[in-house]
Order: C-alpha cells, then structure tokens, then sequence
C-alpha cells in the first residue's frame, strides 16, 4: 500500500510523506469511538479549520468587488443628489466628469490639501479618536456623539461655474442613524435635494425619507434666515405655502414624528456652527 | 423523482410546514415580511442555506461526536450564512443592504437548527439536502403569503408596483400603517396556521391536558 503511493508521488517527496502521516492519523481518529476525547478535540480542530479556509477564501475573493460596489454606490447616492442620475447613466463615467471630491476642515472652513481624497473614508474617521471630535452632549442634537473632524464635500461644476455643493450629513432617527447627502444650490443657501441614502427606519413610514415625492418637496427651500440662522425644519400637518415662512418648511413624514424630529435636526446641527456654516460662509463671501 | 424525494420535497409545503406546524422561523417571518423584494431573498438565502448545511452535516454526521454535536451544527451553519452574506454582497449589493442583519440572523433561524438536528443527523447527505430545499420552500411560501397581504395592504404596493392607489397620490386607498409594523405578521401567520388546520383536521394538536369542569367537582355528596 505504501509502497503503491510513493509510486504515484508526483510532487515534492517531502510532502508525500506529511500527506502520508496525515492519512495514516486521520484514519485512526476516524476509526475512534466518536465520544472519545481524543476524537472529539480532533474533529473539532479539523472542522474550525476546514470552516475558517472557507470563511477565509471567500471574504478575501469578493473583497475587491464589494468594494468596487460600496464605492460605486456611494457615487450613485452623490449623482442622484445632485440630480445627474438618469436610467443607463454610466456612473464611474458621470462622476468623473461633473463631480469634483474635496475634503474640508470643518472648524476653518477651507480645503484640506495634504488628504487623499479617493482614499478617506469619513464614516471610520468619525470613530477613530485620532481622527473625529467627540460632541458635547448640549451640542449633539443630532445625537451622532461624534464627527470626523475633516468631512468630504462634493462640487458639481459646470465648466468652471460652481454648480451644486453637496455635503454629506447624518443624525439619528427612530431606530437608526440616518446617512446622506444634502445639496445646496451654488448661492449656499438654497436647497437643490436631499438624499438619505442609509436608514433603518420603519419601512413605509420613517422609511419614506427615501420617497421621490417626499424628497421633491425639498426643492428650492431655504437653509438660513435672514439673521443668518439655521430656519429649515420639517412641520407636523403640512405647509401653509401662503405664509411667508414657508420657504424653510418641509412636510414631514405621515406617522414618522421621531425620524421627522430627526431630520430637522441633523439639519440643523449639520448646517449650524458645529457644521458646515463656516465653510458655506467662505463660500457665499468668495464666490 | 422516486416517491420518498417527493414526500420529502413537498411535504414541509403544507402537511409539516417548518412555521406553521413546527412554528420555527416565525422571528424572521416578521422581520422580513414588509416587503415582497427582501422576503423572496431572505426565502432564496434560507433555502440554500439550510440545503447546503443539512446536506454538509449530513455528509460527516457518522463522525460528530456527540457532546459536541450542536456547536459542529452551528460552525457549518455560521460558516455557510457568512459565505453566502459576502456573496450578496458582492453580487446582489442593493438587496445586501435591506437584508444584511437579516442575513446574519439565519445563523439563529431554528429551521436551519432544527432540520439539522432532526433530519441531517440521521439521514444521508443527498436526501437531507432536499429536505432541506423542501422546508426553504416550505418557510418561502409563508413568508411570500405573509408579505403579499402585509406589502399590498400596508403600502399599496408590491414589489414596487402600484396596486392600491394611495389617497396621498390621489388613488383611493388609504394604507393600513400597522401592517408595516412587526406584529401584523403574527396576525396573518395566526390566521394561515387557522386556515391550514382547518383544511386539514390532522394537524390540530391534541390537547396536553384536560380543563375540568368545576361545576360537578369536589362538592361531596349529599
């Protein structure tokens, strides 16, 4: 018998001969009584192994391509914000064109430079403490506890005429915190769309953040007052479109009072001090 | 197909359906059952997986060691919900957001368990594999039953389509809300396991014990 299989040994000798020992030890476990201790320790080990390989191979495959996805996504999400999103529009192609990445220092408010922008990813900034900022409970009424202390913005230009700026936002819901964007027409200040493209609120009621028809009542809104400050919010019952205020008021959703809540106060954290005033100042100021 | 595979296959459809007779599953039944779209993956995901890990149980069932037998069971089974949620991930990534905690949880799911334990162990590998396919079926067809009412009655929709034309979009159907919150599914599993039993007597479990009446009791007599 051994001598048959050294025969038919193909490859490295040494290796024949593990495989050997090993077909030699498997068989006498194999042959134990399975409530041996001995047989129980090693068909646990033989199973963990065989079960951790598998594990191992396809999560290290398919890595490249669900990255490939998660990025595509997240470009999908920013072109649908910025209204460029239409049936058969090759993604990668549109965001290269029209869509210009940025990463800015939230507290000054100017671009950040020596950053690869392709490559930061803000949601693991937010958590890593070298990183994000922790918020003061007072300050925290998106209840996100902390942020990245540099966030990504996205610029749609149109030649060299600024078109949209899209700014990225989150804030806790009912069940969930909520992921997306906001895009703000060129004078920063008027709303273009807003886009809550990660949530797990209940579905067909805080869920319908995600509605076309809810997020087309966005259009043309107002962030700030006159004085400056943060006025957009969502209103129980409807708006009253005869009344004056009405620019900085947005249905909110039937049956969904706290994700509603939630919404008017990622706006009003993301859009205040703590967020993106200051860049959006420079912006106004600077044309 | 020989009589034995078919009596495997169809019988968890109605006569031993895992959630109505054996009520296991019901968790993601009304986790799930929101929408048709992420029911039909969630039923597709099962099956495979309770196929695959009864078939791969069932195939090294004569070596599992018994006092280690449900960690063996569980090892396959994690092993085989994390293959197939990085495989939705990388090849269904839309459908992989809806579901992903739902994926996960097959992992838990008792059907996978309890055919594992109850059929895999003692069964060879092919048979339980479509025993396996029979009671992923079994557990799809609730689970479609479930969200045809729940999706159409509670969004006026299925599978995105407009049914019921919603008074917010000017149709006429005002959307029953609660049947987009867990609980409705209770009510409409309850009301499928009444129907099936009703439709076959055989599967009314008998009573454990007898309520007494109290009226002719311990009064003594006279």
């Amino acid at each position: 018998m051994l001598n048959a299989e050294k025969k038919t040994c193909k490859y490295n000798e040494q290796l024949c001969k593990y495989y050997e020992q090993f077909r030699v030890y498997a068989d006498r476990i194999l042959a134990l009584s399975n409530d041996s201790l001995e047989k129980t320790v090693n068909v646990a080990l033989a199973l963990c192994l065989v079960c951790a390989v598998l594990v191992s191979i396809a999560t290290v495959a398919l890595r490249p391509l669900q990255g490939y996805n998660k990025a595509l996504d997240m470009k999908k999400n920013i072109l649908d914000v910025a209204g460029l999103l239409e049936e058969g529009t090759d993604i990668d192609q549109a965001f290269a064109e029209r869509i210009e990445s940025k990463i800015v220092d939230l507290k000054t408010g100017d671009y950040v430079d020596n950053i690869n922008v392709d490559e930061y990813d803000q949601r693991k900034a937010a958590k890593d403490p070298a990183q994000n900022e922790l918020i003061p409970v007072e300050k925290d009424i998106a209840s996100i506890r902390q942020k990245a202390k540099y966030t990504k913005v996205f610029l749609v230009k149109n030649g060299d005429q600024l078109q949209s700026i899209i700014l990225p936002i989150n804030g806790y819901g009912l069940w969930s915190t909520m992921y997306g964007f906001l895009a703000l027409e060129a004078d920063a200040q008027t709303v273009q769309s807003i886009n809550l493209y990660d949530q797990g609120e209940t579905p067909g009621l805080g869920g319908e953040v995600v509605n076309p028809n809810w997020r087309a009542l966005w259009k043309g809104k107002k962030v700030y007052s006159d004085k400056g400050e943060v006025a957009l919010t969502l209103v129980k019952g409807g708006v009253d479109s005869s009344r004056p205020d009405s620019v900085y008021k947005v249905d909110g959703l039937a049956g969904a009072t706290l994700t509603s809540r939630g919404v008017s106060n990622l706006i009003q954290y993301w859009m205040g001090t703590e967020g993106f005033a200051t860049y959006l100042n420079k912006i106004r100021k600077n044309g | 197909m020989d009589k034995e595979t078919k009596k495997v296959l169809f019988e968890p459809l109605v006569d031993n359906n895992p959630i109505t007779l054996q009520v296991l599953g019901v968790c993601s039944a009304l986790a799930v059952t929101s929408q048709m779209s992420t029911s039909l993956i969630m039923a597709l995901a099962l099956t495979s997986v309770t196929a695959c890990s009864s078939a791969a149980i069932s195939a090294v069932r004569e070596h599992i060691p018994s006092s280690i037998r449900i960690i063996v069971q569980m090892i396959i089974i994690a092993s085989l919900v994390i293959v197939v949620d990085q495989l939705l991930k990388a090849f269904a990534f839309d459908v992989s957001k809806k579901l992903s905690v739902f994926v996960g949880l097959i992992i838990t799911n008792c059907i996978v368990m309890g055919r594992a334990e109850a059929y895999a162990m003692k069964n060879p590998p092919l048979q339980s594999f479509v025993d396996g396919i029979g009671n992923g079926l079994g557990y799809s067809l609730i689970l479609v039953i479930v969200a045809l009412f729940r999706e159409t009655l509670g969004s006026g929709k299925l599978l995105g389509f407009d049914v019921l034309p919603l008074v917010k979009d000017g149709g006429w159907y005002v959307p029953n809300g609660m049947m987009l919150l867990p609980p409705s599914a209770f009510f409409i599993i309850g009301l499928i396991i009444w129907g099936f039993r009703t439709w076959k007597p055989k599967q009314v479990e008998h009573n454990e014990f007898k309520i007494m009446s109290i009226a002719h009791g311990e009064g003594g007599h006279h």
